[in-house]
């Protein structure tokens, strides 16, 4: 049995120390929001805040979480306003959805540490998230828009 | 572990609850239209309509007492924007309040939700939701709307004439009375449906062509992780597996050692499959820990072992010799013998996996009544009868629950229905003692096959000495994706499989005389339809032979094909507004160049220009695309402009890095390291046009994808005058 600190609360999940952070969340405390796409941190789908700072979940053994604060697309707000749920609201980003969790996950982090990203900040931010169905031009306005504050 | 003597279909309901993935209100009102299905096969608690013999009942819409209104989509929603899409139509002529309106998945019913492209079958795919629903939602939404418009004018005693209905609300001016469809919902079910309804005029629509009002219906949940896909789906006593596959295609097992697998805490059991050994835990992680140690010795006696260089030999080889004639007219080999110049050229294509961003998965129950199917199914009646046969059942004992898929690209439209069966098999062999969730890694996904088939196109076209094309024949290599599938009746004649050659047996230029002919391949590795299918090879090849026949001809490529598409309008239609929106012929900043291509595909147009650099390393970098699409009456453009935008993407993964290898049959690809995908920094911008058109509605999920790997090829040999022949454009490849 191990404690994490998830969205703000202590909870218990039954799973060995080698486990990854994402199957910790998803099998272990049923929070399914965060996505495997590749277990290898490539694709970017499994992206969580550890302290603030976006790691990959998938190659992230819960032995090494510790006492450090874990957030994850549950979390990110209490009732789905973050500044950037309402930006990819109001560009309307996501196709399939399956990465937008990460995707949701990497912008709230440069945003946080850079309120107003150039182009140049957000590629370099945002490379590690792929999206199959290729919402990349959305995904750059709508952190524009975030960080703009201009999502209604 | 669940007993399975103690499953109950009332577990079952409870449990589905829980992941979400039902609308869990109170509905009490259904609509059954006359449509394709008898009377008694309407659902549980529905009215059935008052049908005549020639009618059956088909249901796409609900009304609950609240007001709300859900729609039923046949179609799965794997990000192509369906369940928006359809809901827009039905929403349009019901006048619903869209804030009201959401989406609910079909079960698997081919009486019912039959792809009225398909014959009888159920599934999405061949960019045909909007194009095969649009009647049949119109009058869905109309015919509820009259029914509502009745128990109105009956309740208020009033000429049905004189009531409008706008955004949810019935009102009659004269008396000022005004009700929501949730206070008229009782009424309205007792109304008999009308024989006949009129349609409304398309001047008159409020939300079809009007996207800024119509945000899709699944943004809200995708953006705070609520949304169930089948990854995400938990049920009592569920058992995750993980399957060790032949790392050959048709490898099968020989022996296992299963001791230490079972040595890994949470793994309950490993049993063998047709397909391989499958290692069942009480988690993910630990199946996937057993599965590592598990030892498995794999009979090759009849496994693939073909290699890529070998295939792309064997296939230059046939390309040299003639294939089974698809279309001829007029003499191509005299006038070619005529011709001021000859020109010729081959193109080469590779595997290409579909790599949707969730891996491949399937959740089955087995009790005694039947079997249970959570999934984002693409292909809802073939899978359900292919399940009801390997269990011996009868096909409505399997039922589906439709979740979202994290794409499919065409992936889950399985024609063997492959990762369900082997999910299903799995549970069978533990004879449905738990519920299971079998879960592919990446690496499965991508090494599993079912590939975008690899092709060799030869062109060879003639032109007179006015630079005019007096013949093009065209000689087509690969394996067929239909031939040996339950499709095969449908869209094979004669050996040839229309999948192969669509896109060039209905070249849109004018050519005095056209030949094309087709070998069929059949290398053993498992091929399937691919996003655009067909013309993803068959739209590169046409397109770039195109530009390098107007560089023969000395001729700019836009005025060339112009001068060739004057009998095709729609063509014409979406080249030359890409063409204007794009500035073509206006100078571009130097080392930049730029590339056009148009390509019909599933009854839509899309032209393309890119604007294209090299990178110094060689690579190509893509800074604008400019898109014009015409798909007929636009149901909701922001949707439209979604797709081509993401077509564009996907058309662009593939066109700079996607390929799949063979060495000595083993796939040498296995995750987005070796498979790269385009990222952030490599998306150009996109600009899309939607002509404006008063045609019946086509699809929009595929026909982006054709044309950018030509747009892009094209800019390429504008820039470096040397046509690109060989896909991907240019290899980058990750060291490990």
């Amino acid at each position: 049995m191990i404690t994490l600190n998830v969205n703000g609360r202590d909870l218990k999940a039954d799973v060995e120390p080698d486990t990854p952070l994402l199957w910790a969340l998803r099998d272990g405390l049923g929070l399914t929001g965060t996505k495997f796409g590749c277990g290898m941190a490539q694709c970017g789908a499994c992206t969580v805040h550890l302290d603030g700072e976006p790691i990959r979940s998938c190659v992230t053994p819960v032995s090494a979480v510790g006492s450090k604060k874990v957030t994850t697309i549950e979390g990110l707000s209490a009732d789905g306003t973050h500044p950037v749920q309402r930006a990819w609201e109001a560009e309307q980003v996501p196709q399939c959805g399956y990465c937008q969790s990460g995707q949701l996950m990497s912008a709230a982090a440069l945003l946080a540490r850079n309120p107003k990203p150039s182009d140049d900040d957000i590629d370099k931010a945002m490379a590690g998230n792929i999206c199959r169905c290729g919402t990349y031009q959305r995904i750059r306005k709508a952190i524009h828009t975030a960080a703009e504050g201009g999502a209604a | 572990m669940t007993a399975i003597g103690d499953t109950t279909r009332d577990v079952t309901r409870r449990d589905f609850i829980r992941v979400g993935a039902t609308a869990g209100a109170a509905l009490t009102l259904a609509f059954y239209l006359p449509g394709c299905g008898p009377a008694e096969t309407a659902g549980k608690g529905a009215k059935a309509a008052a049908a005549g013999p020639a009618f059956e009942p088909n249901a796409f819409l609900r009304i609950g007492h609240d007001g709300s209104v859900t729609v039923i989509s046949k179609h799965l929603e794997m990000g192509q924007g369906s369940y928006t899409g359809l809901a827009t139509i039905v929403a349009e002529e019901l006048d619903a309040d869209w804030s009201r309106v959401k989406v609910e998945g079909a079960p698997a019913d081919a009486k019912r939700y039959a792809n009225t492209q398909w014959g009888g079958a159920q599934g999405t795919g061949g960019s045909s939701a909007i194009a095969n629903s649009w009647e049949q939602l119109r009058k869905a939404g109309a015919t509820a709307r009259a029914m509502l418009v009745a128990a109105a004018a009956a309740e208020w005693k009033v000429p049905a004439g004189e009531i409008t209905v706008a955004n949810g609300v019935v009102r009659h001016a004269g008396s000022k009375r005004e009700a929501g469809f949730g206070e008229l919902a009782p009424k309205a079910s007792a109304v008999a449906p009308p024989a006949d309804v009129t349609l409304k005029d398309p001047k008159t629509f409020t939300y079809i062509g009007r996207s800024e009002r119509l945000p899709r219906t699944d943004v809200a949940e995708k953006v705070r992780g609520a949304a169930t896909f089948t990854q995400d789906v938990q049920l009592d006593g569920m058992l995750t597996a993980v399957v060790a596959h032949s790392p050959l295609f048709g490898g099968t097992v020989k022996r296992f050692d299963a001791a230490k697998a079972k040595a890994v805490p949470g793994v309950v059991d490993v049993v063998q499959i047709p397909t391989g050994v499958a290692v069942l835990a009480k988690s993910f992680w630990a199946a996937k820990k057993g599965r590592d140690a598990l030892q498995v010795e794999w009979d090759d006696s009849k496994a693939v072992t073909v290699g890529s260089a070998e295939l792309s030999a064997q296939y230059a080889d046939l390309a040299g010799k003639p294939g089974k004639v698809a279309r001829k007219d007029g003499n191509p080999e005299a006038a070619l013998r005529g011709a001021a110049k000859v020109v010729e050229a081959t193109y080469e294509f590779p595997f290409l996996c579909h790599a949707a961003l969730e891996p491949l998965n399937c959740v089955v129950r087995i009790d005694r009544e039947g079997c249970e199917i959570w999934n984002g199914e693409q292909m809802q009646t073939a899978d359900q009868a292919a399940v009801a046969a390997l269990l011996g059942l009868k096909p409505e004992q399997v039922t589906l629950h439709m979740l979202y898929a994290g794409g499919s690209f065409g992936r889950r439209a399985n024609p063997k229905a492959d990762y369900v069966l082997e999910a299903v098999s799995i549970a069978k062999a533990i004879d449905g003692r738990a519920p299971v969730k079998m879960v592919w890694t990446r690496e499965d996904d991508m090494r599993a096959g079912w590939y975008r088939p690899a092709y060799v196109h030869r062109v060879r076209a003639g032109l007179d000495r006015a630079g005019k094309p007096v013949a093009w024949e065209q000689r087509i290599v690969g394996q067929s994706i239909l031939l040996g599938t339950p499709f095969e009746a449908f869209a094979v004649k004669d050996g040839i499989d229309f999948s192969s050659i669509e896109g060039v047996v209905d070249l849109p230029y004018r050519m005095p005389a056209i030949q094309v002919e087709l070998h069929t391949t059949d290398p053993g590795v498992p091929v399937q339809w691919w996003r655009s299918v067909g013309h993803t090879h068959t739209g590169y090849a046409t397109e770039v032979f195109v530009d390098e026949l107007a560089a023969a001809a000395k001729k700019d490529p836009f005025a060339f094909r112009r001068s060739l598409l004057a009998g095709s309008p729609r063509h014409l239609g979406v080249l030359e507004l890409a063409a204007e929106k794009a500035g073509w012929g206006k100078p571009l900043p130097a080392g930049r160049g730029r590339g056009i291509a148009v390509h019909k595909s599933f009854e839509s147009y899309v032209a393309q220009v890119a604007e294209v650099s090299l990178n110094s390393d060689g690579t190509v970098k893509v800074h604008r695309v400019v898109c014009a699409v015409d798909c007929g009456i636009a149901v909701n453009p922001d949707v439209i402009r979604a797709q081509m935008e993401g077509g564009i993407a996907f058309g662009l993964s593939a066109a700079l890095y996607g390929e799949v290898t063979l060495d000595k049959g083993v796939v040498q690809q296995t995750n987005f390291h070796q498979y790269k995908q385009l990222r952030m920094p490599e998306m150009p911008v996109v600009e899309v046009y939607i002509v404006p058109s008063a045609e019946a509605p086509t699809g929009v999920g595929e026909p982006g994808v054709p044309p950018i790997a030509p747009a892009v090829a094209n800019a390429v040999f504008s820039l470096t005058g040397q046509p690109v022949r060989k896909l991907p454009i240019r290899l980058q490849r990750a060291t490990a």
